[in-house]
């Protein structure tokens, strides 16, 4: 009678033990030490996963550090002491990185014609699977907010004018929104230059002014106007290089569309 | 003792009494982490490892401990605890030998641990394989057989379900219905699309 209460005990008893050790002993011949340091960079990160080092998520980039195979600055959105106190834990000297902000280059919105009327899904991935979306333009913003909707920030806008407007203090330059618009509308910019091009049509000219009335319509007169030769137009467009731009502004003067902007 | 009897089990477990579709076993993992294709496979080719492992040793935890010691009542505890212990160990190892493989499915191996799908195959294995507390002829190697089709239907079962639901992403559903429970609706048709390959006779 006592066996029957005994024998089950002892078994499960002695099976128990037996795995236990088991996992001991496995855990000392393979067990992997892990790295205190990854813990102390881990709590100098955003720890918000968004992705922009391009690793799987802060823990990934925090191992990545600590095998030096990334630098501290590969994260855009931790501030300049999270990456002095990176840099102190890696034993690294930091270089100041010029703060990237995210443009878009398209002054369209409600200025640019619509083709059709479209009613379908209010979004942007969607409306462009239909005809390149509703606008004449083939390259411009549709406006249904999808950089709004990604960007974990809350950085993005949708303006009035139907143009999504980013506020630069704010955003991190994760490269979110660059990955998201359909129409890769959507550039960094370092945030010391002032005067950009708001737009990305490579249609000539006349069919540019015809689908909206504040595109860049390749006239050339920035590019003749500009005294360091940062400007020139190139498959229809005017770009100025952020290399060789001094921010002196008669591009912004002389362009009849009024599609070079300057901020802030 | 023909190969045919094999080539049924496997048959049987993919398709006919698939784990997740047929069974109803494993459904965490089937609407969890059904929603890309990448991470679900991941997911089947770690439960399929550790059906097929699990059904060896727990064959053998039955057949040498339980048995001889008419403990049979006692299987669904020290099965889990087996289960447990091995997917532990695999863990273990896998982290220092082969690191790449403990990058592709590290994570899905510790959510597996006390899986019913997993648990299910290794108690059906025991009551299909013995009559009377006596395995049958070639018992061992249908048990293994039928631990590996149950990973491949359940496999199987993930890598449509995730197909269905990435094109899903696309489709306007009624708010109320968006995520788990369109997921939910998909399930059943699903479910009764398999139900068609049950009155299979092999």
């Amino acid at each position: 009678m006592i066996f029957r209460i005994l024998t089950p005990v002892a078994a499960m008893a002695a099976l128990g033990l037996l795995f236990g050790a088991g996992l001991a002993f496995a855990l000392r011949i393979f067990g992997i030490k892990p790295d205190p340091k990854i813990f102390e960079i881990l709590s100098n990160l955003p720890g918000i996963n968004c992705g922009a080092c391009g690793k799987a998520g802060c823990a990934a980039f925090a191992e990545a550090l600590a095998r030096g195979e990334a630098v501290p600055s590969g994260c855009s959105v931790s501030s300049a002491e999270a990456r002095k106190a990176l840099a102190r834990i890696l034993g690294l000297e930091t270089e100041e990185k010029v703060r990237m902000v995210a443009t878009v280059f398209c002054n369209g919105g409600a200025r640019a014609k619509d083709k059709f009327a479209y009613g379908g899904i209010k979004s942007c991935k969607a409306a462009t699977l239909l005809f390149g979306g509703q606008k004449v333009c083939s390259f411009g913003c549709l406006g249904f907010g999808d950089c709004v909707d990604e960007c974990p920030f809350g950085a993005i806008k949708m303006g009035e004018d139907g143009i999504p407007v980013v506020d630069p203090e704010k955003c991190t330059a994760c490269g979110k929104c660059v990955k998201i618009c359909p129409k890769n509308l959507y550039k960094l910019l370092p945030v010391n230059i002032v005067y950009y091009v708001k737009c990305s049509s490579k249609d000539p000219g006349g069919v540019t002014a015809k689908a909206c009335s504040s595109g860049c319509i390749a006239c050339a007169k920035c590019e003749k106007v500009c005294p360091t030769g940062a400007i020139k137009v190139e498959s229809n467009l005017a770009g100025i290089d952020p290399a060789k731009c001094e921010n002196i502004g008669k591009c912004f003067e002389v362009c009849p569309t009024k599609v070079i902007k300057k901020r802030g | 003792m023909d190969i045919s009897a094999f080539a049924a089990i496997l048959i049987s477990t993919v398709f006919i009494n698939n784990f997740i579709l047929s069974r109803f076993l494993g459904l965490c993992p089937f609407i969890g982490v059904s929603k890309e294709t990448g991470p679900a496979v991941s997911m089947g080719l770690a439960v399929t490892f550790v059906t097929t492992t699990a059904s060896i040793l727990t064959w053998f935890i039955y057949d040498l401990i339980l048995i001889p010691l008419h403990l049979e009542y006692l299987r669904t505890l020290s099965f889990i605890l087996t289960i447990a212990f091995f997917v532990q160990f695999a863990e273990i190892v896998i982290q220092k030998k082969m690191p790449s493989l403990y990058k592709a499915f590290g994570i899905y191996l510790t959510l597996i641990t006390t899986n019913c799908a997993v648990l299910g195959v290794t108690v059906l294995n025991t009551d299909m394989f013995f009559l009377k507390y006596k395995a049958v002829a070639g018992s061992f190697l249908m048990s293994a057989l039928q631990g590996l089709g149950a990973g491949a239907g359940f496999t199987l079962a993930m890598l449509l379900m995730s197909g269905i639901r990435e094109r899903l992403e696309y489709a306007e559903v009624p708010r109320c219905f968006r995520d788990v429970p369109i997921t939910f609706i998909i399930a059943s048709l699903m479910s009764m699309a398999f139900l068609g390959f049950s009155g299979f006779k092999i």
